[in-house]
């Protein structure tokens, strides 16, 4: 089920000045899957989604995108990626079907093709009825949808989603999230970057997360958050108190907490193998099991422990200050 | 990968955006022509006072203060439009639009011929509206021409104006891609623009000029494109407020010639600026 790697990135560096915003990042995308990376302000995160779309220049490292090396062959590399850029950027002066007609021209796409295309495409994102309003007057979910209208506009093997949600309202997002797994489903290969860890979670097939410039974890959601061996079970038992000494001697639970009616259970492994496991022990030593409950980690979980706690919007805005020349990103 | 009309994708972009906003359009439009109906006929009636007691240099055709000056309002109107041009991609490059064009396969010296093209045309435009106007209002402009040398005049006439204006789209193109933000761009256009203005005969003779004034006067870009619209559209030897104005085919040889080279010289600084800017 593993498809050949569609982007592959190895030993990434990148500085700005004295700066290094990327130390060292390697990491492979596979073809079909939707990929997020993660992390906090200043991660360098936008660095490198910055030098896979070939707006930075590749520094040190190598970078294969859709066949194609980055260093030697660019226009190739922009050829094969649809890009939507973290902030708006639309013109507000175009209508709809302008700015994809803009983008199909530059992309030296023939007339017709442009033609068939853009209202294919209008359809997908459901702004057919938009097609000749400026943006200006289009509403946040609709500037993204249109975004991501034009970054499909040229039939990309992989889709970049920079922040593709940020800003927008909870059903607009869950609306968003399906076009995504539409696009995805049509073999687009997906790049994610967000902050939300809900919808990393929940449109991810892997997900890497990167903090201080480097790569610190990568795994599906599942994986990540069972290598963080922290799934809660609750157990609701005949007798709870013997229970208690069963429990402490099985070596895989942590720690051990009493409540009202029951016991809660750190567990150092997978939880949903261990808790047949312990209901069977209980079993066998004459315990009946009433009630149980497990609670994995969410990725906000996996998130902080794997970047810390303290805050990053002060101090390490290194980052943002060296790249944000063009306004403000990277928020 | 034909990319050769790339910069095509850029002008039809670019004029798109320049009919679309109609009360800039309409202003770009108006205000050359309220500048050579004001201060045109009302500096015209001064200098006619002034000269009144002047007796015309005998033999030489004369003519008024209002013709010659419209030539410079030509010549002023292509300057700040150009100028102007340019700073499209100061605003791109803040607004993030910039970034659509940069992660494109289009090569980049494309977005500054189309930038450069469609500055052109701007300028096209409102040159051709001031003639219509001015010769409306007593300018006298070709006058006793035949069709034929008319059209000629007016080919030589956009010929000398277009490539002063790509040469001044190219230079503001340069500046908007070297700057940051629109912060200061006022004062540097405006740094810019009056010593070409003030140090050229647009709307005086340049004869009087001090010898380093009139120096750099004829190094100036602006001069030359004036000589070459006044030769165009009033002719090659003339009078007005006293002053004998005579130029040669070399004359106009030599302002080509200038203005290629500043036109050539702006654009491999675009270029270069262009190619430093990093857009993320």
């Amino acid at each position: 089920m593993e498809s050949p790697p569609i982007i592959e990135v190895s030993s990434l560096f990148h500085s700005y000045g004295e700066t290094e915003a990327v130390r060292g990042v390697s990491f492979s995308v596979r073809e079909g899957e939707i990929f997020s990376l993660l992390g906090p302000n200043g991660a360098g995160k936008s660095t490198v989604i910055n030098v896979l779309i070939t707006l930075l220049p590749l520094q040190k490292g190598t970078v294969t995108i859709a066949g194609y090396d980055l260093a030697r062959d660019p226009a190739h590399v922009r050829r094969s990626i649809g890009i939507v850029f973290q902030e708006v950027t639309l013109d507000r002066d175009m209508t709809c079907r302008e700015i994809l007609e803009f983008h199909g021209r530059l992309y030296q796409m023939p007339g017709a093709e442009r033609k068939a295309r853009i209202e294919e495409l209008l359809a997908l994102v459901e702004l057919e009825g938009k097609a000749d309003t400026l943006t200006r007057h289009l509403s946040g979910g609709m500037k993204r949808r249109l975004e991501i209208a034009r970054g499909l506009m040229t039939r990309p093997r992989i889709l970049f989603l920079d922040e593709p949600t940020i800003g927008l309202d909870p059903q607009t997002r869950r609306r968003m999230w399906d076009y995504i797994r539409a696009v995805n489903g049509e073999g687009t290969t997906i790049f994610l970057t967000t902050h939300y860890m809900d919808e990393a979670d929940s449109l991810s097939d892997r997900i890497s997360i990167m903090d201080h410039g480097t790569i610190v974890t990568t795994g599906t959601g599942w994986e990540l958050k069972n290598r963080l061996g922290e799934d809660v079970i609750y157990l609701e038992t005949s007798d709870n108190t013997r229970a208690r000494d069963v429990l402490l001697g099985v070596p895989d639970v942590g720690d051990l907490g009493e409540k009202s009616h029951g016991l809660l259970a750190t567990v150092r492994k997978d939880g949903t193998f261990l808790l047949p496991v312990l209901i069977e022990r209980l079993n066998s030593e004459g315990i009946r099991v009433n009630a149980v409950n497990l609670k994995k980690p969410s990725l906000d979980d996996v998130f902080v422990h794997y970047t810390g706690r303290e805050l990053r919007d002060e101090g390490r805005g290194q980052e943002t200050q060296h790249a944000g020349t063009a306004g403000g990103r990277s928020k | 990968m034909r990319q050769w009309t790339g910069f095509l994708t850029i002008y039809w972009r670019d004029m798109l955006r320049f009919f679309r906003f109609k009360t800039l359009l309409f202003s770009s439009l108006v205000q050359p022509a309220l500048w050579l109906a004001f201060f045109g006929i009302a500096m015209s009636a001064n200098f006619a006072r002034l000269s009144s007691g002047m007796a015309p240099l005998p033999g030489i055709r004369e003519v008024r203060y209002l013709t010659f000056m419209a030539a410079g309002v030509i010549a002023l109107t292509t300057l700040f439009t150009s100028l102007f041009a340019g700073i499209v991609i100061l605003f791109d490059k803040n607004w993030g639009l910039m970034r659509e064009v940069m992660a494109s396969p289009l090569p980049r010296e494309h977005v500054i011929v189309g930038i450069g093209l469609s500055g052109m045309t701007k300028s096209f435009i409102q040159v051709s509206i001031i003639t219509v106007f001015g010769i409306l209002i007593g300018v006298e402009f070709f006058s006793g021409y035949t069709a034929v040398r008319i059209l000629a005049s007016l080919l030589g006439m956009f010929l000398f104006v277009g490539i002063f204006s790509l040469g001044f789209v190219f230079l503001s193109s340069a500046i908007a891609a070297s700057l940051e933000s629109p912060e200061g761009l006022q004062g540097i256009m405006t740094l810019l623009s009056l010593p070409l203005f003030f140090v050229s005969n647009a709307l005086y003779p340049a004869a009087a000029f001090p010898p380093a004034l009139n120096a750099l006067s004829a190094a100036n870009p602006l001069t030359h494109l004036i000589n070459g619209v006044r030769y165009f559209t009033i002719g090659p030897d003339f009078q007005v407020i006293g002053v004998h104005y005579a130029v040669t085919v070399q004359d106009m040889v030599l302002s080509l010639g200038v203005l290629v080279a500043f036109a050539a010289a702006m654009f491999g600084i675009a270029l270069w600026r262009f190619g430093k800017a990093v857009v993320t």
